[in-house]
């Protein structure tokens, strides 16, 4: 190694990817980017990364940047993000477990013990928190990427940004966005689809209405989400109000635009039977 | 393109019909069969246009280039509502049997994502190259209708028409050629005649709209025809023409287009009173239609997308992940996104009802302070596109009465 490459790796960013209570999905998601792989690992110093095998100093360093993955669901949990926080400069959270608490939060709507009960046979080994719950939830997030799993070119883009020193360049608006630059045909209008794209965060490119389904809402609430004034779209185009709660509730379903869905009120009708 | 005062004649490779009579608009007028259709689309190739114009995609009649006229979307029509659009066969085997699709001229003319500059770091500071935006071929659009003529009028003056022309659209538009088509079945949500611009191609411009077709087509079809009225208004439309078969326009023909006006006029039910519309709109900030649409709203931004005079965009600059270079990105925006009125401390629209009051008003009143014009063309893609059905029309018409009591 020459002494200028030296010296450039030495002032390369520590980057630490961490994991909570998740599918490892999202971590898979670095691993996937096969062609920029290479590009990353010498822009950055992989220092903690145990998915890809990186042991490094064993999460025991600082770091410049960490990426966290899953959501907190343990008592333990709850020890090592305030850890994580404490030996990073930034934090960014990946994926809807760690940004809103993921699939596993279906779980904050009952009770834990009868799952427990359940799934283990030796239910009193196990240690779990009430509620799954998002990483900002208990230390303070630089940004949240969103995304079940999350989009590669978004991840790039979140690392080149927090390396070089610049707000990444991710809007919060709406899916509807996204079919419009590729030049797709609204679903929803053209074939009656129903579809969550218009108050689902963008990211993912509009993947599924380009293959003519509707959204699923993977990357969670849009910044302005109107999630009452989707349902009556979803209604009109022929969902009843368990599918509409059904498609609410997914991996953004602690999020705090649909937590609360259907909202406890008296329906917008009045009507009672 | 067209060049007013320009005097246009087209010589006709046959005898001369002595019983054509020619338009009182002052163009002349013939009359092109089917195979004509397809020979202009292929002549037009041939001189080294890109042809765009109206096919069948995704359950849509969407604009892309179209390669010859069995392309066209033949036997198709549409049936449109507020959030609602189906296609739909129709009984005879028109090309022009629909009425206007999500997608606009626009696309063509400033598209979604345009690379601006591309800016390198070097040893002792940075190069910056700009992209140039001049496209392959000129655009040749096929089957426009007035109301997208008059959006395009609405574009090169406000996108080049200023001090400082855009690049982009400068370059993209130069040269084009349009071939125009009357609207013979509007649909519902379909108001043009209230704005002036339809349902014919070109023939309700005012005085100071120059913008207008380089032949404008109607379309004939009964039991004995299938053919087209071709108004030839233009140089670069006449040299076309020339090299067709076609035959002069008689009495009978401009008959039939005029029934076809008559037919498509009678189709439009949708009305906007106009009348001073600028004023009522601005004069009710506080009207509760204002919270009611913003319950329904779901700041989804289609309806601005699909418009086809809006034209916000925003810069991304997006820097590789070495650091070395970054390209700077134009995109297409929409008021109904937080970004797009993002100040320091935070978005100056920062409610559904402030996004939706804002685009409305822009559209309807602020346009006319600004440009001297109206943003609307009454083309109805904003409420047939509106996954929320909320119907532009409905809203102004409810926002310029008094509020009703005890709402």
């Amino acid at each position: 190694m020459t002494p200028a490459s030296t010296e450039l790796a030495q002032e390369r960013p520590r980057v630490a990817v961490w994991k909570f209570s998740s599918c490892d999905g999202c971590q898979l998601t670095l691993l996937d980017c096969e062609d920029e792989l290479l590009t990353v690992a010498e822009r950055v110093e992989l220092a903690y990364f145990l998915e890809a095998g990186a042991v490094g100093d064993g999460g025991k360093g600082l770091y410049d940047l960490s990426l966290v993955e899953g959501s907190i669901t343990t008592p333990g949990d709850l020890d090592r993000i305030q850890d994580v926080r404490r030996r990073s400069t930034r934090l960014v959270t990946i994926g809807a477990c760690a940004s809103a608490g993921g699939i596993q939060a279906l779980r904050n709507f009952t009770e834990v013990e009868q799952f427990l009960g359940i799934v283990y046979a030796q239910p009193q080994f196990i240690s779990t928190l009430e509620e799954s719950t998002a990483i900002s939830d208990h230390v303070e997030v630089d940004f949240e990427l969103r995304g079940c799993p999350i989009d590669k070119n978004q991840l790039l883009e979140v690392i080149a940004a927090f390396t070089n020193g610049r707000p990444p360049a991710i809007p919060g608006h709406s899916v509807c966005v996204e079919c419009k630059l590729r030049g797709n045909v609204c679903v929803t209008v053209a074939q009656g689809v129903p579809c969550l794209g218009p108050v689902t965060h963008a990211g993912c490119g509009a993947l599924c209405p380009t293959y003519h389904r509707g959204c699923y809402g993977c990357f969670g609430p849009s910044e302005t989400a109107n999630v009452a004034g989707v349902a009556v779209e979803l209604r009109r185009h022929g969902m009843d109000e368990h599918e509409i709660e059904l498609a609410m509730h997914t991996f953004n379903t602690w999020s705090p635009e649909l937590r609360d869905y259907p909202p406890s009120a008296p329906t917008p009708t009045g009507e009672q039977p | 393109m067209l060049s007013t005062g320009d005097d246009i004649t087209v010589n006709h490779p046959e005898e001369h019909d002595s019983e054509s009579d020619d338009d009182p608009s002052g163009s002349s007028a013939v009359v092109l069969g089917l195979d004509g259709l397809a020979a202009l689309i292929a002549a037009l190739w041939d001189r080294g246009y890109r042809v765009v114009g109206p096919t069948v995609r995704d359950s849509a009649i969407v604009l892309d280039e179209l390669l010859t006229a069995d392309s066209l979307p033949i036997g198709w029509g549409d049936e449109q509502a507020p959030g609602h659009y189906r296609l739909r066969r129709r009984e005879d085997q028109a090309r022009f049997g629909y009425v206007v699709g999500p997608q606009s001229p626009r696309q063509e003319l400033s598209p979604q994502k345009v690379a601006l500059v591309k800016i390198r770091r070097t040893a002792d500071g940075f190069d910056a190259d700009a992209v140039d935006p001049t496209p392959a071929a000129p655009i040749a659009f096929i089957g426009l209708r007035g109301c997208e003529l008059a959006a395009m009028g609405i574009h090169d003056r406000v996108m080049i028409g200023g001090a400082h022309p855009d690049p982009v659209q400068s370059a993209r538009g130069a040269d084009r050629f349009v071939v125009g088509v009357d609207c013979g079945d509007p649909a519902a949500t379909c108001f043009c005649t209230s704005m002036g611009t339809g349902p014919t191609a070109g023939a309700e411009m005012g005085p100071d709209n120059t913008e207008t077709a380089d032949l404008r087509l109607c379309e004939l079809i009964d039991d004995d025809r299938h053919d087209f009225l071709c108004h030839v208004t233009s140089k670069a439309g006449a040299e076309v023409m020339e090299t067709l078969e076609h035959r002069p326009a008689n009495t009978a023909d401009h008959l039939a287009a005029q029934e076809v006006r008559h037919r498509a006029v009678q189709c439009i039910e949708k009305h906007l009173d106009t009348d001073g519309l600028a004023d009522r709109l601005m004069a009710v900030p506080d009207h509760p239609r204002w919270d009611e649409v913003a319950e329904r709203c779901l700041s989804c931004t289609n309806c601005t997308l699909v418009c086809p005079t809006c034209f916000c965009s925003t810069i991304d600059d997006v820097g590789d992940l070495a650091g070395e270079m970054t390209t700077r990105t134009r995109v297409w925006d929409s008021c109904f996104t937080l970004d797009h009125s993002y100040l320091h401390g935070g978005a100056v629209h920062a409610t559904t009802r402030s996004q939706y009051h804002q685009w409305l008003t822009h559209k309807l009143s602020t346009w006319w302070d600004q440009f001297g014009e109206s943003g609307c063309v009454g083309c109805g893609r904003c409420t047939t596109w509106c996954p929320a059905g909320i119907d532009l029309v409905e809203e102004a018409t409810a926002l310029s009465r008094a509020p009703e009591i005890n709402r």
